[in-house]
């Protein structure tokens, strides 16, 4: 069991071996988003600000003027609300090279409460052109996500939580920017998904297939570019689309997929998510739990909506 | 080539009279600040900055990051006696299809460092290329020309504590001291005074001058790069609007273009060389 935030830490260690242009920068939570490993082995090219997101953004956005590849942490939080000028107007705007890698993001923050649970960072930062938005569920994934920031031609923004995980990819497998990886082919629901929730949509999909009902899950690792594509494709197949995020239900995975499916293949979806509503302190699981977020409430909610059909 | 100060004094009056035709011709555009700042700009690229015309992206270029990105047209001007980009773009400033855009964009426009225009950004950038020639062992500078009001931004203080944390001795920073800025006197808005104690205390190598005197800038800029441990800021008290008389200290030329009447008035006095 890893966390993502601990994948992103030794991908990135690894990452500045291989290559002399990454540099590193946190705000202070160094232990927190694991940049602290990268930091132990580069400390030359590793850069703390102090508690200063918008300072660490700018400063980013100068090194990667000079053809350095930073890549800058903090919480998901105070990534995309704090530092959103920086990021908008010092590095999406020029089109600069930098990495936001923000961990600590949804709900699963847990008992650091509200002011700490980013539930919209994925709606600010899909809304910035120039911008590629990832977030991968797992260990494997992770891998791929950091080595493929590495290699894009511009911001990167990768979405990163805090509680330990199980690998649901195996170590071959090959992921591709802006096309979905698919789970199961079943034909009753499809859950649009990614980050944290994939896990539990995992465990709803074994749920349901007790009660005979068939489902797949479509891993939306990249939120931006979006595989409309796999969307509409979906659409045609299933029964029914449910979206789960850990993200407010306003701007995130379901507002992105009502938008493709209203202009390409109109199709009522249903969207499971936080409810425009600030988060709370607690536990993460009894979070998700609470949110209605976990495996047995997304499972519930798909055999309401199977039996309505009925 | 080696320019004396008359030298500068001439070319910054061309500038004074690009300013103007663009700011004019735009009918839109910085013209007070621009003003206040192009003798620092013309001293920075005429007697100090290390760059490649032919190359603006020379890895060891000297960087100029205005960081005040509303004082395009000053900048611009600049390039543009340098040779970075032809004079005949400035009488398209700001409009549809130029890249001379409002504020700086470092993707279109030859010898602009960082593309700027939300304030308090731009110290923040500067160190982050002092940090990269550091790691890369490339002793270029890095000038970087603040506001006044713009240092009521906070990152402009937290991107103080940086430079000065990390010891960063090829940042030259210029405060472009007008004391004015949009809704009156920048000590009636919000006093930043007294700010060369601020910047004593947050360790900075603090150099205060006459901003339009070329022979106190260019000694500023010659004492700050022998600095060895600190980042230097060079505190220029200027005159906005300084150069045509009825816009000297008179706050509502911050962003106000002038109709004909005024750009008549202002052209003569710059070209029969009036107030300077």
């Amino acid at each position: 069991m890893i966390a993502t935030r601990e994948s992103y830490g030794k991908a990135l260690a690894e990452l500045g071996e291989k290559n002399n242009n990454i540099v590193v920068l946190d705000a202070d939570l160094s232990s927190a988003t694991k940049t602290k490993e990268f930091a132990s082995k580069f400390s030359d090219r590793f850069i703390n600000l102090g508690i200063a997101e918008q300072d660490m953004l700018a400063t980013a956005a100068g090194l990667a003027t000079c053809g350095k590849i930073p890549f800058a942490s903090t919480f998901a939080v105070f990534a995309s609300g704090r530092a959103y000028d920086q990021i908008r107007n010092s590095i999406c705007y020029p089109n600069l090279n930098v990495k936001i890698a923000a961990t600590h993001a949804g709900i699963t923050v847990g008992e650091d409460g509200a002011t700490h649970q980013a539930l919209e960072d994925i709606n600010i930062m899909k809304s910035l052109p120039n911008m590629t938005v990832l977030c991968p569920c797992d260990d494997i994934s992770t891998k791929w996500a950091i080595k493929e920031a590495a290699e894009i031609n511009g911001p990167v923004y990768i979405r990163l939580t805090r509680p330990k995980v199980e690998n649901i990819y195996d170590e071959n497998e090959i992921f591709q920017l802006g096309k979905v990886k698919v789970i199961g082919d079943g034909k009753d629901i499809a859950f649009i998904t990614n980050g944290i929730t994939m896990h539990e949509c995992i465990k709803a999909k074994e749920i349901l297939k007790e009660n005979g009902i068939n489902v797949r899950i479509i891993d939306l690792h990249t939120v931006k570019p979006v595989d409309k594509q796999a969307i509409v494709e979906t659409a045609k197949i299933v029964k029914h689309i449910i979206t789960v995020e850990d993200h407010n239900v306003i701007g995130g995975i379901g507002s992105i997929v009502a938008d493709v499916l209203s202009e390409e293949y109109p199709t009522k979806i249903y969207k499971i998510g936080i409810n425009d509503e600030f988060g709370k302190s607690g536990k993460w699981n009894e979070l998700l739990t609470h949110y209605g977020l976990d495996g047995s409430s997304i499972a519930n909610k798909a055999i309401e909506i199977i039996n309505k059909d009925k | 080539m080696e320019y004396s100060y008359n030298d500068l004094k001439k070319i910054a009056s061309k500038c004074r009279r690009n300013i103007l035709e663009q700011v004019y011709s735009a009918s839109s555009g910085h013209i007070g600040g621009s003003l206040s700042c192009i003798d620092i700009l013309v001293t920075i690229y005429f007697k100090h900055a290390n760059v490649d015309i032919n190359n603006s992206k020379w890895e060891d270029r000297d960087r100029v990051i205005l960081s005040k990105g509303h004082c395009s047209p000053a900048l611009y001007s600049v390039l543009a006696e340098k040779g970075f980009i032809d004079k005949d773009l400035l009488k398209t400033f700001r409009k549809k299809d130029s890249i001379l855009q409002g504020h700086p964009d470092m993707k279109h426009i030859p010898g602009v460092d960082m593309s700027s225009g939300s304030l308090g950004q731009g110290l923040s950038v500067a160190n982050g290329i002092a940090l990269a020639g550091r790691m890369d062992k490339r002793d270029y500078k890095v000038f970087c020309i603040l506001g006044d009001g713009e240092v009521q931004e906070g990152q402009i203080w937290e991107a103080a504590m940086t430079a000065a944390h990390y010891k960063l001795n090829n940042v030259i920073a210029f405060l472009d001291y007008n004391n004015l800025q949009i809704d009156g006197k920048v000590e009636d808005v919000m006093n930043i005074a007294n700010v060369a104690d601020k910047f004593k205390a947050f360790n900075f190598n603090v150099i205060e001058i006459d901003g339009h005197d070329f022979e106190q800038i260019d000694n500023a800029i010659i004492k700050a790069k022998q600095e060895k441990e600190k980042p230097s800021i060079i505190i220029a008290k200027t005159i906005k609007g300084k150069g045509i008389s009825f816009m000297e200290n008179v706050a509502k030329w911050h962003g106000e273009a002038p109709k004909e009447e005024d750009y008549r008035i202002a052209k003569n006095e710059l070209e029969t060389g009036g107030v300077i």
